[in-house]
């Protein structure tokens, strides 16, 4: 029991941050985008997080977490939404391809993310690793009261705010996309930007908007990373393959973010299940470690074979849309 | 309403025209500019991360792609390893496959290499060994090409995120086949792949490490430059690219097409696997693809899949990283600036694109010429 318990735990705080880029990702593609970019931009987020919180504890006597909180909050937002207006700005307004376009955002987040984390306590003047402790801690800081319940606050109420944020963010954008009119309006554009243009609806404004919104979504999971998960530090590609795995989650998700919840719980399971299933060689763990990305493709060949329209991906997907071209 | 109105009458203050065609010349001027530009801004970034004499820096890095003759060498060597993926990736972008999963392509092949390195040094004479080496990857790559490319042809399975997950799962078959190959034990890595015997290693060339691997790349890149522009197939893939409904009036095979297509496409990014495997490091680890795959899609695309244009494309990063490699050591960062660095350049040249394709128009310009 308490096994699976540990299990439960663990797997939600891995799917977290997969759910946070998932969630972001979601929001992008329903304007048409697919931004591969995803994954650097978490890269983005999580470091710069870092980055500012790190600053305030070393520049500041007696750090009060809740401000280093606050800080490296808003500088996670800023960078990744900064990363998505990169982006934006390439395929949108200067009509490059989006593919292109993401790698490149990707091998430049990555890279961003890494070099910072690597050397910014050096260039700081500082030796060793970056730790920002204090602040990790309200970041890590779970439900007052209602943890102490047994099992339920175990399972419900042992997590950091990110944990319920992520939850909440992906609940208000189910009920953006489906039921406010910004939200069909950004819907219409990712179906048929042309139709959704000649209805007088700002087509660039919504992919702007839309892709910057989603990157800054999707920082948080860097974010979530670095401080719940890690507690304060970084490690060069530490956060690994997790930015891909929200891509794939959008696709398991069928594109609706309230899928992406559980859908995250169910990766974040299934990214760690090696380490509880029992009797695995070291070699078969290698190929369990396959399960999330074979689950996605089994997905993706029954979703399309299926061709239902409700879990098809929204038609404009991955083309750029030039009002003088049709 | 009456506001809209107003606006509607407006002529927009930046028009963006199409241009109908532009000089050769004019169009590398412009990218010309693009790097310079790029240079401009990382070059600022340096400053502002270092503070560091930006002129030094980039001598620095010259040093560390070509300043001596094993630098030198190694930089061809990566370069040649770029250009003989982005080779294999046009003929599938071509048809407009969106295939993202060079990498897993890659990992594929090399693990096919080193698999018959390990198990076939002492069975086969290194002459044939090295022929089946390069046979067997490539047939390696090609399986996990056709694999996406069936679903796509006959469920519509979107490629770009089925080739993006097989990536993934390639990397756990190599992460599997180090726990058998591993040495010495436990030590996670499979080392240096037959060091004593040599056996399935690219041999020399011209009295060059690397000779080899410049001829059968060049004779490769010629092939499929020929193949893509002078061949029955190259042209169907072009039409299945440009139109699949024109493609189906015309009679092509498009199911056809797409599965041969991505079958020449893994093939060739498999055979770079065992490039970079026997050609080059000699062993296998999940980093034997090292992005190299994502990167070479950015070189075919930005080269328009002209091949002289991809070995400079592929020469320009290559150098570029190579030598930030360089830097990084003389100014005690990590290696991970290239990154940055690349990212940097590869931003300004995409961007630079929509300057060689539209042309901006001011207002006041525009209302002159009426």
């Amino acid at each position: 029991m308490d096994l699976l318990l540990t299990f439960i735990q663990k797997a939600i705080g891995q799917g977290i941050a997969i759910l946070f880029g998932a969630t972001g990702e979601i929001v992008t593609e329903k304007s048409g985008n697919l931004n591969l970019g995803i994954p650097g931009i978490m890269y983005m987020g999580g470091i710069s997080g870092l980055m500012g919180a790190f600053f305030y504890e070393k520049n500041v006597a007696n750090p009060i977490p809740l401000i280093g909180l606050f800080i490296s909050f808003l500088m996670t937002f800023i960078v990744s939404a900064l990363g998505g207006f990169i982006y934006s700005f390439l395929t949108i307004t200067l009509r490059a391809n989006q593919n292109v376009v993401g790698l490149a955002l990707t091998t430049f987040g990555v890279g961003f993310g890494n070099f910072f984390g690597g050397s910014i306590s050096k260039l700081a003047g500082g030796v060793g690793q970056i730790s920002v402790k204090t602040t990790a801690a309200a970041f890590r800081a779970s439900v007052p009261v209602l943890n102490k319940i047994p099992i339920i606050g175990d399972l419900l109420f042992s997590y950091g705010f990110l944990t319920y944020l992520a939850i909440i963010i992906s609940l208000s954008m189910t009920y953006f996309l489906k039921h406010t009119r910004k939200g069909l309006n950004l819907r219409a554009v990712g179906e048929d930007p042309a139709t959704a243009d000649a209805a007088g609806i700002n087509v660039t404004r919504y992919k702007y908007s839309a892709t910057v919104m989603g990157a800054a979504i999707a920082g948080l999971g860097g974010l979530y990373f670095v401080m719940e998960y890690y507690g304060g530090t970084w490690s060069n590609n530490g956060f690994g393959d997790r930015g891909w795995l929200a891509i794939a989650l959008v696709i398991l998700a069928l594109w609706n973010p309230n899928n992406a919840i559980w859908g995250s719980f169910l990766f974040g399971g299934l990214y760690i299940l090696y380490i509880y299933l029992p009797g695995l060689t070291r070699a078969t763990q290698e190929l369990c470690k396959m399960l999330p990305y074979l689950v996605t493709i089994v997905v993706l060949i029954i979703s399309s074979k299926r061709n239902k329209h409700e879990s098809q991906p929204p038609s404009s997907l991955g083309k750029a849309y030039f009002r003088e071209e049709r | 309403m009456s506001k809209d109105i107003v606006l509607l009458n407006k002529e927009p203050f930046i028009r963006m025209v199409k241009r109908d065609s532009i000089t050769t010349v004019k169009a590398w001027f412009i990218r010309m500019i693009a790097v310079i530009l790029a240079l401009i801004v990382a070059a600022l970034v340096i400053v502002a991360i270092t503070k560091q004499n930006p002129i030094e820096v980039y001598l620095g890095m010259i040093d560390g792609a070509v300043g001596s003759k094993r630098r030198l060498w190694v930089t061809i060597r990566e370069i040649l390893a770029m250009l003989c993926i982005a080779v294999g990736l046009t003929p599938a972008f071509k048809m407009k496959f969106w295939n993202i999963g060079a990498e897993g392509q890659i990992l594929m092949g090399g693990t096919a290499a080193a698999a018959f390195m390990i198990y076939f040094s002492d069975k086969l004479p290194s002459g044939i060994l090295l022929i089946v080496i390069i046979i067997v990857s490539s047939i390696a790559g090609l399986i996990w090409g056709i694999i996406p490319a069936f679903f796509k042809a006959y469920f519509n399975t979107n490629e770009t995120l089925f080739t993006l997950m097989l990536n993934y799962v390639a990397m756990q078959i190599v992460t599997f086949c180090i726990v058998f190959w591993e040495n010495p034990t436990g030590s996670n890595t499979v080392g240096i792949i037959n060091s004593a015997t040599k056996a399935g290693w690219f041999p020399s060339l011209f009295g060059n490490v690397y000779g080899l691997n410049v001829v059968l790349v060049l004779l490769l890149t010629t092939a499929i430059a020929i193949y893509m522009k002078y061949s029955k197939h190259g042209y169907e893939i072009s039409v299945v690219g440009e139109s699949e409904f024109t493609a189906e009036y015309a009679g092509i095979n498009v199911k056809k097409v797409i599965l041969r297509t991505m079958m020449v496409s893994g093939a060739i990014c498999g055979f770079a696997g065992s490039l970079i495997v026997s050609g080059a490091s000699h062993t296998i680890s999940t980093s034997t693809a090292g992005g190299r795959g994502f990167t070479a899609i950015i070189v075919a695309w930005m080269a328009k899949f002209n091949p002289i244009a991809m070995i400079l494309v592929s020469a320009l990063l290559i150098f570029m990283q190579q030598g930030s490699v360089q830097i990084a050591t003389q100014f005690g960062l990590n290696e991970n600036a290239s990154d940055i660095i690349t990212g940097i350049i590869i931003f300004f040249l995409i961007g630079c694109e929509f300057f060689i394709n539209y042309q901006v128009e001011l207002r006041k310009k525009s209302k002159e010429g009426k």
